[in-house]
């Protein structure tokens, strides 16, 4: 395919396609590094408190958590649509890019996709866990049953369940599908009888004949186009558990769209945190080169700048409404007292994105880095403001609390951020943490020896 | 050779084996018996099933957290009129020395489980209050004495008798003194059994009351030449003024008046007219927050004030009275508001001053109120307590003049201001007998305890005014080895009777000659057990003759206070009250109605002052001696008055009320021989540190909504609707693209009329004993998780320094279009084809998404095992000990008890209606209108809260909601509560 010359190359270092082999499956190969083993045992940590605080919240029950007669979700629920909004990178650079040809996603899609099957599985455990029975959590599925019981299927909470549970297979799918002729690869190059197995086995018997990779890009385009419209519905369905409800803060119809953009932003800012460290650590940084940084930074202004409009639209529609409620509801965001939040939202989701006009700073990674962090941070608060300065006063001022979170709950989070990067760092151990077969196929096209070629 | 046929390869394995080993004759025996081991092995695809499915089971029970069922054991023999399942009620009368109410004891399979107002006694028509309400669980309070003891070892009744008969004796024969020191005894049997006694054993028999009246019962003794208490109405006043008087709370018979004071000021069933309350006080209380007038008055300015304004009257009636008393704008006013209010306005004064009463009698007398508002030939018999009698027994003590001493359900080492001085003569007394009900500090200090029935398991009487006669019978058998006092009292004096014959006969003697309309006594007996009540008719209200002279004499010695420090104003609050019930964990976690503080007792202090002396919530103070006590900025408060509730701080009441608070007794004065509850001149000192107040309610405001709407008498008569108009700018607005829910039969729905409400607490305490709803303890109430199915708001309005407060009970409000309802994923929570919002507790997985999409924020969810009913050991959550086996007993077994991790609520008492519903069906009828009773209406003094069939148009309820002040909270979001509130009316105009 003819990619212009003027295009920067998307595969930097006079690649072959056997030296993009060796580079990618590096990483898998030999003993981890010590950074690893360092990581790895942090991740163990955080995971172990984790583990102590889901004990303490199902044995003793919720009443562990700071939550109150008023504010009935507190870290649970931030956290859970927090990492349902970072899973949302992976399967938008896939589907979505992959629909609209983007070459560049090529060498990020593949850990992306694992960061976002990852973060929903963190996702998922937070609807569980913050359940006040959770033993009879099955109750939530319509499972047939001798007392004719059913599920309610007005509640948003249903909704939820049916969406992510949807979004993570297909996601789960659709990624492993991309994964099959690597696992190919992996396996002609395996040394050992078990690990070749095994590898075997996962690769489903790939050949690499044309018949395979026909049916392989053929499924993986079906598979894309199922994807793409899940990346906007599940964000979506988790708006509306508050967008269908009464709460003043809550109850908003611009929720859908500022949710999934919000999704994808922070979706993003997670995958650069995570990329600026992983391809320095891996020595990729020849895959994934600032191109591709600065192309991914610049959905981060875009999605960026529809949450901050969204921001503002609130404000504007609580004024608009005439409704008092709803009208204290955002006064009370931004000078009641969980203002702090408020701010740091507003801070770390508006303002730092907007640096990224600049192309100085959108091309620096210690900048992106930074930012990125802050976006994570800010998109956090997003959720907490929206889950709790909307509750703590709503409409009785009689009923007005405070929340503040526990130990439990901190544990909670710090749990699934050990679960997260556990589960990240058993990935870039045994799978190609870039699809070799996706990047060679750009190779020819945009890798810098083609461009070379072409020059002279 | 013998051809040899085979079946199998086994069998010739077998064969040659069975050369060496095996009898012949077992061949085939053998055969079949490896044929079975071999089936048996390989499982058939069924027997995998069966496996599979028992495996499946087992684990499925193994693994799931639902209680077992335990031991249900059915009656051998079945007693008489007890059905399984079908509660019982047994007229009873409850008077603990402070609170009277005659009642009916709910009793289900033999337990007492709850206590409803009497509404054939025409004092209290059916009311009760937070304290009567709470007392069954007094019943089943551990820490009781269970047993005689003496010093500290259990000994047998036998044993008792036999040494305090012998004791008893000896101090007769040396001429000693026997002193019986009791509270207010109202029941005349009772009475009869203590002279019985004091027959046999010539003493004394002293009554001491906590909340003393002695001072009115002087003054009374100086103007009418009698000492006793009169019989107040306040429904027929249209005037009540009062200084610092709690009769809506404390003082007296507040439940008797609250139902009075209510009636009165109702603009339902067309009245038009309501009483017009004014109030002067220091200390902001329950009766003053409801008042149409509040007017501040440091306590020490109360007398001069009462002198003024009894000046004022004087000369508005032509006889002047020179005096140095100034008399203000405000008393000249409120003179002439009296003045034409002559025979129906009603002046009551808290104070337990002489003096004070005796102005306030002439007043009285002077509006020609006696005979009117005010009975003297009807005595209100609830407080018979002499202060200097009760201080003339401590000096006997102290000089050794005392020589046995019975203390019967009092606690002078806690309640007394000087304990300290009681237990030195205490030291002196020869014979000690502690008859104590509940734990207390004093019955440790006796040698010989001699533990008295709870009244649920006792025979007794009363007459708590004049004529007014009530019976009490046990609804349980003594559950510990406890003996009625008055039992021990006749079997000391050598009257081998139990009390209920006593009573019996007492009544045959004394009582029944005054009846003619029964054949016999038996019948009249029977009846009058079977009602609780018995009122021998009105007599004709004669009015004692009123002596002036001595107010007179009072008015003159009135000067102008010139105090200038800080006032100390001690009380008893709706809850825990003087402390005698201090060991009820419903009373400790009662939100007090006027600062939503519970758990603990604290001082209040104006704004204004705590600016001053730079205090700040929760900062901790010492009151005189007593603390550390935290502060608790009360608006409301008069500048430079302090209060702090009594009843708190005790030691040895067992759990919860050990520990909870400061006792505040050691603060009240004497004055002229009568405890004082109003103290001048205290110090307040600030200590180092804070500590925390558990609240219910943190917010104040209602920051500009309509949430309660309120209106004035007058422009109530000019426009029913005032205070509402907004309703007719929000009902334009509802607009649904749905269709209207019908409901056939029955649609339920309350009103609540905000103007009757005074926030006394009853309901709260009601529906936590129908209800089931746990007690969670201090700290969890400071992490705002109490789980009451009914609370009262309580906002501030106006200036902070004298704010004006409303109020407003809300529960579940039952919407027809509930947003609760759509949220719940698993279909826990539902309509019912009555109009009810149910909650399926077994089918709730605790999402907590209907808590929060409830507008009301009236779901409760159960943060821990509050109440043992999960089945994970270990995790229990019961600081308040409401979980032991004993205390289990008061749960209602027709509302399921809720598990950790349920969402639960108000279910408009679901078990009630079901119940009157199968009683009008069992009888082939209708339901009527008021047959079905919640257990929150059915408490309320006030009869604020009205509950019926909304599709009966003829129904109170419906009557209710058709009337113009009635509003739907938050009915702008179109949820379409089934509750309604009626406006809050105000008689502010003069």
């Amino acid at each position: 395919m003819y990619v212009s010359p003027i295009r920067e190359p998307l595969i930097r270092g006079e690649k072959t396609y056997s030296q993009v082999t060796k580079d990618i499956l590096a990483p898998m190969a030999g003993k981890p590094s010590k950074f690893w083993y360092m990581g790895i045992t942090l991740a163990g940590i955080a995971l172990l408190f984790g583990a102590w605080a889901t004990y303490q919240t199902v044995y003793y029950g919720i009443g562990t958590w700071g939550l109150n007669k008023t504010v009935g979700w507190g870290w649970g629920i931030t956290n859970f649509v927090w990492w349902v909004g970072i899973g949302h990178a992976g399967t938008f650079i896939s589907a979505i890019l992959l629909l609209f040809r983007q070459k560049w996603r090529t060498s990020i899609n593949r850990s992306a996709e694992a960061m976002t099957l990852i973060a929903i599985a963190c996702a998922g455990f937070f609807p569980l866990i913050h359940m006040g029975r959770l033993l009879l959590g099955f109750f939530i599925f319509p499972y047939p049953n001798t007392r004719a019981l059913w599920v309610n299927f007005n509640s948003p909470l249903l909704w939820d369940v049916f969406a992510i549970s949807t979004y993570f297979a297909v996601s789960l799918v659709f990624w492993y599908v991309g994964l099959v002729p690597d696992l190919g690869t992996v396996r002609d190059k395996a040394k050992g009888k078990i690990r070749k197995a095994i590898y075997g086995f996962l690769s489903f018997g790939w050949t690499g004949s044309a018949k395979h990779w026909s049916r392989h890009e053929t499924i993986s385009l079906i598979l894309a186009g199922l994807a793409a419209p899940l990346v906007l519905s599940v964000h979506t369905i988790v708006s509306f558990d508050f967008a269908t409800s009464v709460i003043p803060g809550w109850h908003t119809t611009i929720f859908p769209p500022y949710f999934v953009s919000g999704a994808v932003f922070s979706g993003f800012a997670m995958v650069l945190t995570l990329l600026i460290v992983a391809r320095k650590a891996l020595n990729l940084e020849e895959y994934i080169t600032v191109n591709h940084i600065e192309s991914m930074n610049k959905v981060i202004i875009l999605t960026g700048s529809i949450v901050g409009i969204a921001y503002i639209t609130e404000f504007f529609i609580a004024w608009y409404s005439g409704v008092e409620y709803e009208q204290y509801a955002f006064i009370n965001r931004a000078t009641g007292p969980y203002a702090w939040a408020y701010w740091i939202m507003m801070t770390c989701n508006v303002v730092t994105p907007q640096l990224f006009w600049f192309k100085k700073i959108r091309t620096s990674l210690v900048a992106t880095f930074i930012i990125s962090i802050f976006v994570n941070i800010g998109m956090w608060f997003e959720r907490f403001v929206i889950v709790v300065t909307s509750l703590h006063r709503d409409f009785l001022p009689s009923s007005w609390t405070m929340y503040k979170p526990s130990l439990v709950e901190v544990g909670l989070y710090v749990g699934t951020f050990g679960l997260f990067f556990t589960l990240f760092l058993l990935f870039i151990r045994v799978f190609p943490v870039i699809a070799i077969a996706e990047v060679k196929s750009v190779l020819k096209s945009s890798g810098e020896n083609q461009k070379h070629a072409h020059h002279e | 050779m013998e051809t040899k046929y085979f079946k199998s390869l086994e069998e010739i394995k077998l064969d040659t084996r069975q050369k060496d080993n095996v009898p012949a004759g077992d061949k085939q025996f053998i055969l079949e018996m490896q044929e079975e081991v071999k089936q048996a092995t390989t499982a058939s695809r069924r027997d995998f099933l069966k496996v599979f499915g028992f495996t499946v089971a087992s684990a499925a029970i193994a693994s799931s957290c639902e209680q077992p069922v335990r031991k249900a054991i059915p009656f051998l023999v079945q007693p008489e009129e007890m059905i399984p399942g079908k509660a019982n009620y047994y007229a009873s009368t409850f008077f603990d020395g402070v609170d009277y109410c005659p009642v009916l004891v709910k009793v289900r399979d033999g337990r007492p489980i709850k206590i409803e107002g009497n509404k054939l006694s025409s004092m209290t028509q059916g009311a009760t209050n937070a304290r009567t309400q709470a007392s069954v669980l007094g019943l089943y309070d551990d820490a009781r004495y269970k047993n005689p003891s003496l010093k500290g070892t259990g000994i047998s009744w036998e044993e008792a008798d036999k040494q305090i008969v012998e004791q008893l004796e000896a101090v007769k024969a040396k001429g000693g003194k026997i002193v019986i020191l009791s509270t207010t005894v109202i029941s005349p049997s009772t009475k009869a059994a203590i002279s019985k006694f004091l027959e046999a054993y010539p003493g004394e028999h002293v009554q001491y009351d906590v909340l003393s009246s002695s001072a009115m019962r002087e003054a009374n003794q100086m103007n009418f030449g009698e000492a006793f208490i009169p019989s107040y109405n306040f429904g027929k006043a249209d005037l009540i003024v009062s200084f610092d008087a709690d009769f809506l709370g404390s003082w007296l018979s507040p439940i008797e008046f609250t139902k009075q004071y209510s009636k009165n000021r109702k603009l339902t069933d067309g009245q038009r007219k309501m009483s017009r309350h004014i109030h002067f006080e220091g200390n902001l209380s329950v009766t003053g927050s409801n008042a149409d007038k509040r007017i501040q008055l440091r306590p020490s300015r109360e007398k001069a004030t009462i002198a003024s304004l009894l000046i004022q009257l004087r000369s508005l009636n032509g006889e002047s009275v020179a005096s140095s008393v100034n008399v203000s704008a405000d008393i000249k006013a409120l003179a002439e508001e009296l003045n034409n209010n002559k025979g129906t306005s009603l002046v009551v004064a808290g104070s337990n001053d002489v003096d004070t009463q005796l102005m306030v009698n002439a007043i009285n007398q002077l509006l020609g109120n006696y005979g009117s508002t005010i009975r003297t030939d009807v005595h209100l018999k609830l407080r018979q307590g002499d202060d200097k009698a009760m201080a003339k027994l401590i000096d006997e003590m102290n000089k050794g003049q005392v020589d046995a001493l019975f203390a019967w359900d009092v606690n002078p080492l806690y309640d007394y201001p000087e304990a300290a001085k009681f237990n030195a003569g205490l030291a002196k007394v020869g014979l000690k007998v502690a008859m104590p009900v509940y734990r207390d500090e004093t019955a440790s200090a006796f040698d010989f305890i001699c533990p008295d029935n709870h009244y649920l398991e006792s025979w007794n009487d009363a007459e708590a005014k004049t004529g007014y006669f009530t019976l009490a019978q046990p609804a349980i058998r003594p559950i510990f080895t406890t003996r009625a006092a008055q039992e021990s009292f006749l079997k000391w004096a050598g009257h081998e009777t139990d009390f209920r014959t006593f009573v019996q006969k007492n009544w045959e003697e004394n009582i029944y000659s005054q009846s003619e309309s029964f054949e016999n006594f038996t019948a009249f007996w029977n009846h009058k057990l079977h009602d609780g009540v018995y009122e021998s008719g009105a007599s004709e209200n004669a009015v004692s003759a009123f002596d002036p002279t001595p107010s007179m004499n009072a008015l003159g010695n009135v000067k102008e206070s010139s105090s200038d420090g800080i006032e100390l104003v001690v009380y008893a609050n709706v809850g825990v009250g003087t402390g005698k019930q201090a060991n009820n964990p419903w009373l400790q976690e009662l939100p007090d109605p006027i600062s939503k503080a519970c758990w603990d007792n604290y001082v209040s202090i104006s704004p204004k002052l705590a600016d001053e002396l730079g205090l700040e919530d929760e900062d901790i103070v010492k009151v005189g001696e007593t603390g550390p006590l935290p502060v608790l900025i009360q608006p409301g408060q008069e500048y430079k008055t302090i209060a702090v509730a009594l009843g708190y701080g005790r030691s040895n009441a067992g759990v919860p009320a050990n520990g909870v608070g400061q006792n505040a007794f050691p603060l009240i004065a004497m004055s002229n021989g009568h405890k004082q509850f109003t103290i001048a001149d205290v110090s307040l000192t600030k200590l180092d540190g804070t500590y925390p107040v558990a609240r219910t309610q943190t917010h104040h405001s209602m920051e500009g909504r309509e949430i309660i709407r309120e209106t004035t008498l007058e422009s109530y008569l000019e426009n029913p609707e005032s205070g509402n108009e907004v309703r007719e700018e929000i009902k334009k607005h509802l607009k649904t693209l749905y269709p209207k829910r019908e409901f056939d039969g029955f649609h339920w729905g309350m009103a609540i009329d905000l103007s009757s409400c005074t926030g006394c607490n009853a309901c709260v305490v009601a529906c936590s004993a129908e209800n089931n709803v746990p007690v969670v303890g201090k700290e969890q109430v400071r992490k705002a998780r109490e789980m009451h199915w009914i609370r009262i708001d309580r906002y501030y309005t106006g200036d902070v320094d004298n704010p004006e407060i409303v109020r407003q009970p809300v529960m579940c409000q039952h919407c027809d279009n509930a947003p609760c309802e759509n949220v719940c994923p698993v279909a826990a929570t539902t309509h019912s084809n009555e109009g009810l919002n149910q909650m399926a507790y077994n089918r709730c997985i605790g999402t907590r998404y209907c808590n929060n999409n409830c507008p009301y924020k009236v779901r409760r969810f159960n943060f821990f095992d509050y109440n043992g009913a999960d089945a994970m050991k270990g995790n229990l959550k019961d600081p308040a000990e409401m979980a032991t086996s004993l205390r289990r007993l008061v749960l209602n077994p027709d509302v399921t008890v809720r598990a950790k991790g349920v969402i639960e609520k108000c279910s408009f008492c679901v078990q009630r209606i079901q119940e009157k519903k199968l009683v009008a069906k069992t009888e082939n009828r209708q339901l009527v209108d008021g047959e079905v009773v919640p257990a929150c209406a059915q408490a309320c003094p006030a009869e604020a809260i009205v509950f019926g069939n909304l599709n009966d148009p003829n129904s109170k309820v419906s009557k209710y909601f058709a009337s113009e002040r009635n509003y739907h909270l938050l009915e702008e979001l179109h949820t379409l509560p089934s509750v309604g509130y009626l406006t809050k009316v105000k008689n502010t105009t003069v």
